[in-house]
């Protein structure tokens, strides 16, 4: 289109130079391209990132601030549906009015970058927990320095866990405990019983051993999200860490490679390569099929996040399937190398930018509250991150009790670097390829050790 | 003042396109390729303009091919070529084909046509998704038709992993875009004089040397246009892949666009995103000029 433009710009030059009015083409021509430079900075100036930090930043009067919400609900409609009568309750207490935007994880990370680079986001924001260390780095957000988590009651309510996951070690959080989740164990109860099982393995051989027990027919062990880069992520991260590896070292560099790393990885994989407890199909599953098998009984295990709901939507009632722990090597759930879940969860973040940051923490106060927790928790099926709305019997029951004891006695932060969101897309590629190759048999050592040095090469910075 | 005036219009009507095609391509794209030149990475991400100025650093990175950033980067673009020469190829045989069939009138050939025509009509995001869903190996369509019903297969095929997922975009690819071709041959078609023809068939002439005599050489101005377009379109396709594979794309499918997104998007190295989206500008720009020159040359001999 550009080429038609400039080439009918020319043929009217040309034709008006050949009438002798070469001066008064220049004329004109002149305006349309000051116009134009104008325009240019214009954009330029206007596409311009550039924080400019308020100081103090209360506003008299009724104010409006404007929240970002993740997707936590069944859709984003639910979300919805949840959210407003809450936020009208904060109106009614405040007087101050919440935009809300409920957004979609596939685009959620995105609009959090444009809003950094543009200046120009929400007041508050909900974020993915691992994502922190990474944004924290970016240095848009208001680090919650002691000062600051006293305008919100302290950080001593906050379960020590989940504050873990809140933004690289030796700096101020960047963001506040909002949601807690952790994965377990869904298995079964009556494929259990039909293969003479009696309860839940604690350990990897035996799931492996139930697993095989298990697999016939049409039916398998257990279900794999296999082309999913974030499942793999926090999967292969826990085998890791129970064969004794972490993926950064205590300098915050990369450090994939380590023998623990790659038996982990391999052992992980090997679940469907070697012990064939996994259907070969779940290596393409990335959009919560393995979920749907589970929920129709074409796997007898799954390794979810608080599947409660999910399954409840695919007609699989919480009596027809028990709960517990996923697995160690050996021994009991614990810390070290028996942790068994990452600490999943989501974080609240408010921009630094931001003109209402009295009403913002306050905002951020109300949300995390005892009485908006039990509200919030109880329709998303997650965990409060607060030890004292954590103990109410609401959160007892068998999936949450599981998840609850998980939370506070064996989960693992994920890597608090500022490389983190680069990581996970890294290795859990690599993860994915890993699946590809275990389709046809068992994975090595070796393979799995190349796909680690290739994640690993391409970390840069 | 009148003369002015009348020399002016077609400037000032110009004027708000000009505006626009400033705002919304020409900024964006001096922005971009000046990013590439900084070490953008999410440190800098709140104040972009202070990054780091990397000079022709991140464009070294992208182009060592010893080193793994390169070595994979010159992978995705191999396999970028070859996807595009074989959905570009096969899109343009089955569009010239059909439309050389569709070109007297038959019965029912308004309602072919307008078949023929939905796959480009669809809504991309719909389409694609339902080829992942019939391409699945558990409950897809593709694999329950050769496996379990017409047995050509002994087990189920992967498709969008491994080997076959190349084959599995190139086949997406060109039942996407061989409507446009159709479409665009067919109107090229309509300017061919029947009489060319009628003469050729009284000397004699078969279908195919009618094709390769009249309808080829005929068509030469459309299909310049037409093949370029679906160069630069099949090349850039992002959408196809990130619907089909998601985010990470199968190493055997690592097409450049979604490379690119993954370099920059998910590792937060918009530098170096930058740097590889200017060398694959530079590229398009060299090959559509190279194509040009060799095209129009070719037309001035004849």
């Amino acid at each position: 289109m550009t080429r038609s433009l400039l080439h009918d710009l020319n043929q009217s030059e040309k034709l008006v130079a050949s009438k002798g009015g070469a001066e008064i083409v220049h004329l004109i021509r002149t305006p349309v391209l000051a116009a134009a430079a104008v325009a240019l900075a214009a954009a330029m100036a206007g596409c311009g990132g550039g924080t400019s930090p308020s100081a103090g930043g209360s506003s008299s009067g009724p104010a409006t601030i404007t929240y970002w919400a993740s997707d936590q609900g069944s859709s984003i409609a639910d979300d919805y549906k949840v959210l407003d009568p809450v936020l009208a309750q904060f109106k009614q207490q405040t007087g101050i009015k919440v935009n809300l935007e409920v957004i979609g994880w596939p685009d959620l990370l995105n609009r959090i970058l444009a809003a950094t680079t543009s200046g120009q986001g929400p007041d508050v924001v909900n974020i993915g927990n691992t994502w922190s260390a990474s944004l924290q780095a970016t240095n848009a957000f208001l680090p919650w320095t002691s000062q600051n988590f006293a305008t919100i009651g302290g950080e001593s309510r906050f379960v020590s866990s989940a504050l873990g996951s809140t933004g690289a070690a030796g700096k101020p959080p960047v963001a506040v405990p909002l949601y807690s989740l952790a994965y377990a164990l869904y298995y079964n109860k009556a494929e259990f019983a039909a293969a003479g099982i009696s309860g839940p393995p604690t350990t990897w051989d035996q799931l492996i051993a139930d697993g095989q027990k298990l697999t016939h027919g049409g039916t398998y062990g257990l279900a794999i999200e296999g082309s999913n880069t974030s499942e793999n992520i926090h999967h292969a991260f826990i085998f890791a860490a129970q064969h004794g590896c972490s993926f950064f070292n205590a300098a915050g560099q990369p450090t994939f490679t380590g023998a623990g790393c790659v038996a982990g990885v391999q052992q992980f994989v090997n679940l469907m390569g070697q012990d064939k407890i996994v259907s070969p199909g779940d290596a393409e599953y990335d959009q919560n099929q393995s979920v749907s098998d589970f929920a129709s009984g074409k796997a007898a295990m799954l390794m979810w996040q608080a599947a409660g709901a999910n399954l409840q939507q695919h007609g699989m009632s919480p009596s027809q399937y028990g709960v517990a722990p996923i697995p160690v090597q050996s021994g009991t759930p614990g810390q070290g190398t028996n942790v068994d879940s990452m600490v999943a969860g989501i974080n609240i973040a408010i921009y630094k930018n931001t003109k209402h940051l009295a009403d913002a923490e306050k905002f951020v106060k109300f949300m995390t509250s005892e009485s908006t927790q039990m509200t919030l928790d109880k329709e998303y099926g997650s965990l409060p991150p607060i030890t004292s709305a954590l103990s109410n019997s609401a959160f007892a029951t068998p999936e949450l009790s599981v998840i609850r004891n998980v939370l506070t006695t064996s989960a693992l932060a994920m890597p608090q670097v500022s490389g983190e969101s680069q990581f996970e897309t890294l290795v859990g590629t690599a993860v994915k390829n890993l699946f590809a190759d275990a389709v046809n048999g068992p994975v090595s050592a070796a393979t799995v050790k190349q796909q680690l040095t290739n994640a690993q090469q391409q970390m840069s910075g | 003042m009148e003369r002015v005036r009348k020399i002016g219009l077609p400037y000032l009507l110009l004027l708000p396109a000009l505006v626009f095609e400033l705002l919304v391509h020409l900024v964006p794209m001096a922005v971009g390729i000046y990013i590439s030149f900084k070490a953008l990475t999410q440190l800098y991400l709140a104040q972009w303009q202070g990054a780091p100025w990397a000079g022709l650093g991140n464009y070294r990175i992208a182009v060592d091919f010893s080193a793994p950033v390169g070595q994979a980067l010159l992978h995705s673009f191999v396999v970028t070529c070859s996807f595009t020469v074989l959905a570009v190829g096969f899109s343009w045989l089955f569009g010239t084909a059909a439309a050389i069939l569709a070109q007297d009138p038959f019965r029912g050939r308004g309602v072919l046509r307008a078949i023929f025509l939905t796959p480009y009509a669809l809504p991309v995001y719909a389409s694609v998704i339902t080829w992942a869903f019939m391409f699945q190996y558990n409950n897809g369509l593709i694999n329950y038709v050769l496996h379990n019903e017409l047995g050509i297969t002994s087990s189920p095929t992967f498709w969008l992993l491994g080997d076959n997922s190349f084959f599995a975009l190139v086949i997406v690819s060109v039942w996407r875009n061989w409507p446009f071709a159709f479409l665009v041959v067919m109107a090229g078609l309509q300017s061919i004089p029947r009489e060319l023809y009628e003469a050729s068939a009284i000397d004699g002439a078969g279908v195919w040397q009618q094709i390769r005599t009249i309808t080829m050489p005929s068509l030469r101005a459309v299909n310049q246009v037409l093949v370029l377009v679906l160069f630069l379109w099949t090349f850039n396709d992002f959408t196809t892949p990130y619907t089909l594979f998601g985010n990470a794309a199968p190493q055997n499918a690592d097409v450049i666009s979604i490379h690119i997104y993954n370099a920059s998007f998910l590792t937060w190295n918009f530098g170096e995103g930058s740097a590889m989206s200017v060398l694959l500008l530079l590229f398009l720009l060299v090959v559509t000029g190279a194509y040009l020159v060799v095209t129009s040359r070719r037309r001035q001999d004849a």
